[in-house]
């Protein structure tokens, strides 16, 4: 085993990739609700919505997961990250929270106007709450105002330029991997309709990574050296030109996309069409290379500027104690929501709530 | 008025953060309250089906199945908050108890996860699938789902009131040294068993409440008639058992936490032959009660069992190691042992009717039964005032003072938090409950329709399980 490879070093990747697959999850059933704004018509919406309906749950698992775990792995990030981020944070959750219930009452809605209210209300509830994991993340990137173990910033600290950048490009890109979802699991008039959404917001998503990768290094001399600094730049070097590859592919696909769509007939109940997939991939792929080049950036920071996740880290007994309920509950949970996704696959029938 | 007695009459950061974990603790516990007696009354519900094959439980299991998904619903909901306001609202709390803490809720959290990706989608969703003797085990396991996730929240906030098993390194973070003694702490067992066993009657009531205002509408509905009659044996003999447990648990907090129970008693000064105050209203300023009524000798008689104990007083203790505020924990037990009198009452009058025959059909009792159907909701909230704003100053007890807790954010920020989560609570939970009213309001029917497939419905709040289930159960061919 290496030298760096410890339980702390395992809790971290493993709350990362919690992190990871919450962003991406919910991150296109928000992108869905954003949507809202550019998709107005009753058919359309029901569709849109029972398309992300049997998994969003699920989805929320892993911000669950990844509050959870930092308390009792990582108190000491727990204890600063949470103050210093305060207001974008409870915004979000309780914006979260207002979404669920919307979801849940328009289904059983008794007039379109009611209807029509919880229908805004998912759609505020789905974009603020993106907008606000953007600020927390800008925010975050930006640097916690730490001494002595405790938070020393203000209740203000976290709405800066680059805070609010970053809670609009993560609009953005929600957007982006929301259309793109729809374009995989809807077909007709809707994939139409998202394949329209999808150039405009998958410009404006490469745009906004482009914007933040280049202000990044100036925000922390330590972020510099890693992407400019050599050999380190022998390891970041890949990730910008990854990106502008993938970028090529997503608007090729959607494109492709496009073409075939309009001389293909209605799918077959849970058929899979996998080029449909491709754009919905592509954007994922944008989404960890962002987060790669974000992980290359902080590596091993775990509140920036200073504390190393050494440094915050609980002692060995709490994270063997609870390593081994992780362990076993874990794969579980994923086991059983990648279920859901194989049994919900195919194209989402108008009309149908959960065939 | 002058600028600084006008900032001293504004709430502080830590009035309004313990404010606001109090509005959100409570919210939320109303429904695990209410849920982990149901999903046990569910198992005897379906036990009954299966043992006596009579259709009158399926469709009384159907009925209150619904119910069951939303109520779960909304404690999922309630809870996902309370996991992140550890970190914003009490932060320096979070960085000297989470390596100790954190698991605990940690395994409370797989617990839940668990329980919904395993069993409460085949509970909601799977009766025609997968079998009955399965389904049953389902139901079960939800059952014990519930009370293994109480064993872990209890565990956690006992080792607050009576701390175990920890070192105190010298950066003042509680390190765990032995698990199980953390886990077992002292107060443990008899919180855990008070708060089950007042969960158990919280459901009971409410049970019992339904039961009630569908007979009084009409005395002839079986299904309502059965539901009250198991509600009401369930008050004549669950009542007056949590009386004797949390007299228990009363003399443990006594042992431990002597202040507590001077407070709860409105006791002031150290003696022998100390009254039973009934009625009084404490004043924190002169250390003494004003309109005191009592029965004396009888408070040394229920804490020592002996009308000669001498029992210890308030200004027995510093100023600084009472409880802030004495005249809540003194009315919040007041409003809790009420109630519960109230309820060994109704269990009473309960067997008299019932053995006179006109258990279902005495409206004035019926009525009584209707108007106590939170008051179960009331006694369990009332409990935990009792508890924790008896804890304070602290938050663990004698080693973490509450005013040390709290988190370095500004009183305005958390003003500004404090009233978006009554506005959004009111408005969330406001719209489920009146699902759940709703639900109740229509009477238990024969053929009593199942958890509807053909919406989302949202009940698990954090796995897709029962959206797998009602997926499945879609795609089914239509069979039996």
């Amino acid at each position: 085993m290496p030298a760096w490879l410890d339980l702390t070093v395992v809790w971290a990747l493993l709350l990362a990739t919690a992190v990871f697959l919450y962003v991406v999850l919910d991150g296109f059933d928000l992108g869905v609700g954003i949507l809202f704004a550019g998709i107005r018509g009753r058919a359309e919406r029901d569709v849109a919505v029972n398309s992300v309906a049997p998994v969003w749950d699920g989805n929320e698992t892993w911000l669950i997961l990844g509050g959870v775990g930092l308390m009792p792995v990582f108190p000491a990030a727990y204890a600063t990250i949470l103050p210093a981020l305060y207001m974008p944070l409870i915004v979000m959750l309780l914006a979260l929270v207002f979404r669920g219930v919307a979801f849940e009452m328009r289904f059983k809605a008794e007039s379109e106007e009611a209807r029509r209210w919880w229908d805004r209300g998912f759609w505020w509830g789905s974009t603020v709450a993106a907008f606000c994991q953007g600020v927390a993340l800008g925010a975050y990137v930006q640097g916690i105002a730490v001494e002595e173990g405790a938070y020393a910033g203000g209740w203000w600290d976290w709405l800066t330029p680059f805070s609010v950048l970053v809670g609009v490009a993560l609009v953005a890109g929600y957007g982006l991997l929301g259309a793109c979802w729809l374009v995989l699991k809807t077909e007709g008039a809707t994939q139409a309709h998202a394949l329209r959404l999808a150039w405009p917001l998958a410009v404006a998503t490469v745009g906004f990574i482009a914007l933040v990768s280049l202000v990044m290094p100036f925000l922390q001399p330590a972020f510099r050296a890693r992407w400019f600094d050599f050999p380190a730049i022998l390891l970041a070097a890949p990730v910008p030109l990854l990106v502008a590859a993938l970028a090529w592919v997503l608007l090729r696909s959607l494109a492709a996309v496009a073409r075939a769509a309009a001389e293909r007939p209605p799918a077959a109940p849970r058929q899979v069409i996998w080029s449909d997939g491709v754009p919905f991939l592509a954007a994922l792929g944008l989404f960890l290379l962002s987060y790669i080049g974000l992980g290359i950036s902080l590596w091993p920071l775990i509140v920036p500027p200073e504390i190393t996740i050494w440094e915050a880290a609980a002692p060995r007994s709490t994270q063997v104690f609870l390593l081994v309920g992780a362990a076993v509950l874990i794969p579980i949970v994923l086991a059983y929501n990648a279920y859901a996704y194989w049994l919900f696959r195919g194209k989402v029938q108008e009309g149908a709530g959960y065939h | 008025m002058p600028p600084d007695t006008l900032l001293e009459a504004l709430p502080s950061a830590l009035d309004l953060a313990r404010f606001q974990f109090a509005f959100t603790v409570v919210w939320h516990f109303l429904f695990p309250a209410f849920t982990i007696g149901l999903a046990s009354y569910l198992a005897v519900l379906e036990g009954l089906w299966l043992w006596t094959g009579r259709e009158l439980y399926l469709d009384l299991w159907r009925y209150w199945v619904k119910v069951f998904a939303v109520a779960f619903a909304m404690g999922v909901v309630s809870g996902i908050v309370l996991s992140y306001q550890f970190g914003t609202n009490w932060s320096v709390f979070a960085d000297r108890t989470g390596p100790l803490l954190g698991p605990l809720l940690g395994y409370e959290v797989l617990t839940a996860f668990f329980l919904e990706a395993g069993f409460l989608g085949v509970m909601l969703f799977g009766l025609n699938r997968v079998g009955r003797g399965l389904h049953f085990l389902a139901t079960c396991l939800v059952a014990v789902g519930t009370l293994i996730s109480a064993f872990w929240i209890l565990s956690a906030n006992s080792w607050m009131q009576t701390p175990a098993g920890h070192a105190l390194g010298p950066d003042g973070r509680f390190v765990p040294e032995d698990w199980w003694a953390v886990i077992f702490n002292p107060s443990f067992p008899y919180r855990f068993l008070h708060t089950v066993t007042a969960a158990y009657l919280t459901t009971a009531l409410i049970v019992g409440a339904a039961g009630a205002f569908h007979l009084l509408k009409d005395a002839a509905n079986v299904r309502a008639r059965v539901m009250f009659s198991m509600a009401m044996w369930m008050a004549l003999f669950v009542a007056p058992a949590q009386l004797v447990i949390g007299d228990l648990h009363g003399l443990n907090t006594l042992a431990h936490q002597p202040q507590k129970v001077a407070a709860m008693e409105g006791h002031w000064e150290t003696r022998r032959r100390a009254p039973l105050v009934l009625f009084a209203l404490p004043d924190q300023e002169r250390e003494t009660n004003r309109l005191e009524l009592g029965i004396p000798g009888l408070g040394s008689l229920i804490l020592g069992h002996s009308v000669e104990a001498e029992i210890r007083g308030l200004k027995a203790f510093p100023r600084e190691e009472r409880p802030t505020n004495v005249p809540l924990v003194f009315w919040s037990f007041r409003v809790m042992v009420g109630l519960g009198l109230l309820m060994i009452a109704l269990g009473l009058a309960s067997a008299w009717l019932r053995w006179r025959g006109r258990l279902y059909t005495t409206p004035w009792f019926l009525r009584w039964a209707v108007a106590m159907g939170a008051s179960g909701l009331i006694a369990v909230t009332a409990g935990w005032i009792v508890t924790e704003a008896g804890r304070q100053p602290y938050t663990v007890y004698g080693l973490l003072r509450t005013a040390d807790s709290v988190s370095p954010v500004a009183a305005p920020a958390v003003a500004a938090s404090l009233a978006l989560f009554v506005a959004v609570y009111l408005l969330v939970f406001g719209a489920g409950i009146w699902v759940i009213l709703r639900l109740m309001s229509r009477p238990p029917l024969p053929h009593e329709p199942a958890v509807p497939v053909g919406e989302p419905i949202r009940t698990a709040g954090i796995t897709p399980a029962p959206a797998v289930e009602a997926g499945r159960a879609a795609l089914r061919p239509a069979g039996p």
